[in-house]
This record gives structure tokens, C-alpha cells and sequence, in this order.
């Protein structure tokens, strides 16, 4: 048994004066706050990654920084699914007994800290440096092929994507610290400029500074709280050209794990947090979920399925497309708003009853992905 | 004459692009290194219009294709404008930012 004692997230978007540390020590002093948990009890400290901030040992880098001496300490990378992979590893470590709490903690000043072709450049880096590189791939590159295989296979339409560039953007419209949060329209999402067909700029989500952290506990944080039931993931290849499909994924496998660790199905989930670097990955994920019929995300999402008031509320904070993208700290954004969510102190974001969460993540393109199930017990 | 070259494993017949020492299947050593014939059928298609670097910013926009190769292998290769999925296609070799790289154009 694990708990999400608390979570930090601070503003997405450009914030200029602020280093990797900052960003994190920020989210981290935030989290340990909401757990109640002092800096001298923190046990266990995990960390991703920073393109801007590069190191052999950044999770003690960190640690020092912060000021806390931990007894378990590591950097986990899987790309955008770090995240959610770092929630595994901290329910497995409280669970098994080797810590009481893990303090997991991302932060990035990937828009201020560096060139937005460097950016650019340092992710396209996921290619293979020799076989895919040479050829000038973009992430959105990466994506587009995946999209356009995907698109051809189940009939999926850039209108349909759009839907959910519009969704994610009338989430932010109100979530404190979003990026982007000025309404957008299906027609100004297909008139935005080519990126990487069929993916265009309102397709793919934007390069923030930002950081966000959690604490998982051994103990039940009060009367009430959130735990971690249970963990799967699933890996199936790094580069695109070694995919084993284009439209079929290890996402179905991760949350079959997920399902089988937890003992809960993807029918008992009311609120879904699901990975959207790009309108793509957000229409595969659901679909390759179960939580939306294949090619079908896009009308479910037109129709208010995923809204607030909607079936299945979906990234409540505006996600990745536009409460912003720091990089490891993206996905831990989604999850901190599923808690918030799941706790019921969302204030006017507040959707109905959660009992239950389902999260997915996936890093790569599309080649590793995890997924969680959330529960409130009272 | 420059060729798409490719492995394959003489003991359980894998085939595979990305060169190593060993066959990434069954585990066998020493894979054959072969030349495909440069024929393949196009399995995914994008264009590229924000390229990544200031360099390749005079080719953008570019087309950047998955091409299935007849001989059971995919590959990422640059295609002529206009390719769509299914289209079947073959290999040339052209210039890219000082490298020698496979570009595709539709199969007559
Ligand atoms: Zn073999």
C-alpha cells in the first residue's frame, strides 16, 4: 500500500531567473508542505532528468541543493513516462519497506534556459543517431509519421485531433498557472501553421519551464487520502523505424499489468490522466486505452465526454497541451491533478466524485509507457 | 554505387536494418550483411516544415517517409513530395546537410 501524501506544482510557461534547482526545490518545498512532511524526514528522494541541466548524479544533486541527506536516492529516465515510472518505483520501495516516504521531484527550464532550437535539437536527439537523425526528424517528425499511419489505418481526421487540442485548451482556461489559456476553435487549430504533417502548431503542446513533485508515504496521510493500487509498463522499442506497429502500442499491455497489479478494471476509473505531448498521442492512448473506440476520441471529446462535467474528465488542468510541458515534470502534473481531483479540493476545476483514477504516460515515441490506478479511500 | 544495406541472420532468416554483431532475435553471431534492392512500399509519410537546426532550415519543407523494403525490413529515408501511404517506391541517393542518404520516388 502506497498514499500521494501531497503534491507541488508550480506555474508552466516561461519563467525567466529560474534553474532546474530552483524549479525543483520550488515544487519540492510545495509537496512537503501539502504532505505535512518536514525536509529532515524525508527518506527516500527520486528525480528525473534536465536537458538544461545534464548530470551523472542529479537526484543528489538535488538532494544537497534541497538540503536533505535521504536514504534512497536515484535519477530514473524514460522520457515523458519518467513520471508516472518514478510513482512505480516509489509505491514498490514504501511498499516493500525499504523507506516510509519518497519525495519524487522534476523541475526544467527547458523555454528560458535554452534556445528554442536547441530544444528542438537536444529532443530530436531520441532518434538514432545514425539511422534517423541524418534525416532532420523533429519529435513532432516522429509523431507525424506515427499519426499518419494511424490516421490512414481507422479513419481518424485532423478535424477529430483538433477536438482535442480545443479541449485541453478550455481546461487551462481557468487552472492557475496554465501556459496557454486563450480559447481555441477547431478551424483555428487546422489554420495553425505546418509543423510536421498532419501535425500542426496547435497539434503539439508548447516547451515551459516548470516543476512539480509529489510525496508517496507508507502511512495514510489522514482519514482520507489517495493510494497507489497498482503499476504496470510496458516497452516495446526506442526508435520509430523499430516500432513492432504503428497502430498498436504497449499501452493496452501497461494497463493490462496495471489492471492485473491492482485488481481494478479500466471500468472503474472516473477520471482519466493521460499523456498528450501531441494531439496523436492523446487519440492512441485513449484508444489503445479503451477509454475511447478506435479512431472515435475525437468525437467523444467533441461531444463533452472528456470534459468536466463529462463521463470520463480528462486532464482537468489543460495537460500538456496547454497547462505547459517542462518535461519530466509534465506528467507529474497530471498526476498531481488527478490527487487534487481525487481529494475533492479543485475548486471551481472540481469534477464530480473520483473513486477512482486511471493515469497512462508514455515516453519515446510511444515506446515506453506506464500506468497507475488511483483510488480515494476514506 | 552507394546501397541501402541491411543484415540478416543465417540461422533463424531475421531481418533487420540497424547494423550490430549479432542477430537481435535468436542471439546468433556474425549476421550477413546485405544490399537490398532499393524497392520498397511506403508505410508512413510526413513533412517536415519546422526543421530542427538553422541548417536544414533551407531544405524545409521535406518529406521524411517509413518505407517497408521488399527485402522485409523498414527503414526512415527522405521522399519525393507528394508520396502517400501504399505508394510503392525505390531508392536513390542524394545530398542532405553534407551526408550521402537514401530519398525515395515513386516506383514507375
Ligand atoms: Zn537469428
Amino acid at each position: 500500500m502506497s498514499w500521494i501524501a501531497g503534491v507541488g506544482l508550480t506555474p508552466f510557461g516561461r519563467l525567466p531567473g529560474r534553474t532546474t534547482l530552483d524549479l525543483m526545490s520550488e515544487a519540492a518545498s510545495l509537496a512537503l508542505a501539502d504532505a505535512e512532511l518536514e525536509r529532515r524526514e524525508v527518506e527516500g528522494v527520486l528525480c528525473g532528468y534536465s536537458t538544461t541541466l545534464p548530470h551523472i548524479m542529479l537526484a543528489t544533486v538535488f538532494a544537497e541543493h534541497f538540503g536533505v541527506q535521504p536514504r534512497y536516492c536515484h535519477a530514473v529516465q524514460v522520457g515523458g513516462a519518467t513520471g508516472f515510472a518514478m510513482a512505480m518505483v516509489a509505491h514498490a520501495l514504501v511498499e516493500s519497506g525499504v523507506v516510509r516516504n519518497v519525495l519524487v521531484v522534476a523541475g526544467e527550464n527547458r523555454l528560458s534556459g535554452q534556445t528554442r532550437d536547441e530544444a528542438v535539437r537536444s529532443l530530436a536527439q531520441v532518434g538514432h543517431p545514425e539511422y534517423e537523425v541524418p534525416f532532420g526528424p523533429t519529435i513532432p517528425a516522429y509523431y507525424g509519421l506515427v499519426a499518419s499511419r494511424y490516421m490512414h489505418e481507422y479513419g481518424v481526421r485532423q478535424e477529430d485531433l483538433a477536438e482535442l487540442a480545443v479541449l485541453m485548451r478550455r481546461h487551462a482556461g481557468d487552472t492557475p498557472g496554465a501556459q496557454l489559456t486563450e480559447a481555441v476553435t477547431v478551424e483555428e487549430v487546422m489554420a495553425s501553421r505546418p509543423i510536421a504533417a498532419p501535425l500542426k502548431f496547435l497539434d503539439c503542446c508548447p516547451v515551459s519551464d516548470g516543476g512539480a513533485a509529489f510525496v508517496v508515504t507508507r502511512e495514510r496521510p489522514g482519514d482520507d487520502g489517495v493510494r497507489i493500487r497498482g503499476c504496470g509498463q510496458a516497452h516495446t522499442h526506442q526508435h520509430v523505424s523499430e516500432a513492432p506497429s504503428l497502430v498498436r502500442f504497449g499501452a493496452a499491455e501497461a494497463v493490462a499489468r496495471a489492471s492485473e497489479a491492482s485488481g481494478m478494471a479500466v471500468s472503474d476509473a472516473r477520471y482519466a490522466a493521460v499523456y498528450d505531448s501531441f494531439t496523436i498521442t492523446l487519440a492512441i492512448l485513449l484508444e489503445e486505452i479503451g477509454l475511447a473506440p478506435r479512431g472515435g476520441a475525437g468525437a467523444l471529446a467533441r461531444d463533452g465526454h472528456f470534459g468536466r462535467g463529462g463521463a470520463m474528465p480528462l486532464n482537468t488542468h489543460g495537460g500538456l497541451l496547454s497547462y505547459g510541458h517542462c518535461g519530466v515534470g509534465g506528467a507529474i502534473a497530471h498526476l498531481a491533478e488527478a490527487q487534487i481531483q481525487m481529494m475533492g479540493r479543485a475548486g471551481p476545476r472540481q469534477v464530480r466524485g473520483v473513486p477512482a483514477a486511471l493515469l497512462h504516460g508514455d515516453g519515446g515515441v510511444l515506446s515506453s509507457h506506464v500506468s497507475l490506478f488511483l483510488e480515494r479511500a476514506r | 554505387m552507394t546501397a541501402i544495406a541491411f543484415q540478416r541472420c543465417g540461422g533463424c532468416g531475421a531481418t533487420w536494418y540497424f547494423a550490430r554483431g549479432f542477430c537481435p532475435r535468436c542471439g546468433s553471431a556474425e549476421p550477413e550483411r546485405r544490399e537490398a534492392t532499393g524497392r520498397g512500399t511506403v508505410h508512413a509519410v510526413t513533412v517536415v516544415s519546422r526543421a530542427p537546426t538553422e541548417a536544414l532550415r533551407r531544405h524545409a519543407p521535406y518529406t521524411l517517409l517509413l518505407v517497408d523494403m521488399a527485402e522485409g525490413f523498414r527503414l526512415m529515408a527522405h521522399g519525393e513530395p507528394g508520396l502517400a501511404i501504399r505508394d510503392a517506391v525505390r531508392a536513390e541517393f542524394h545530398e542532405f546537410d553534407g551526408a550521402t542518404l537514401p530519398r525515395f520516388r515513386r516506383a514507375e
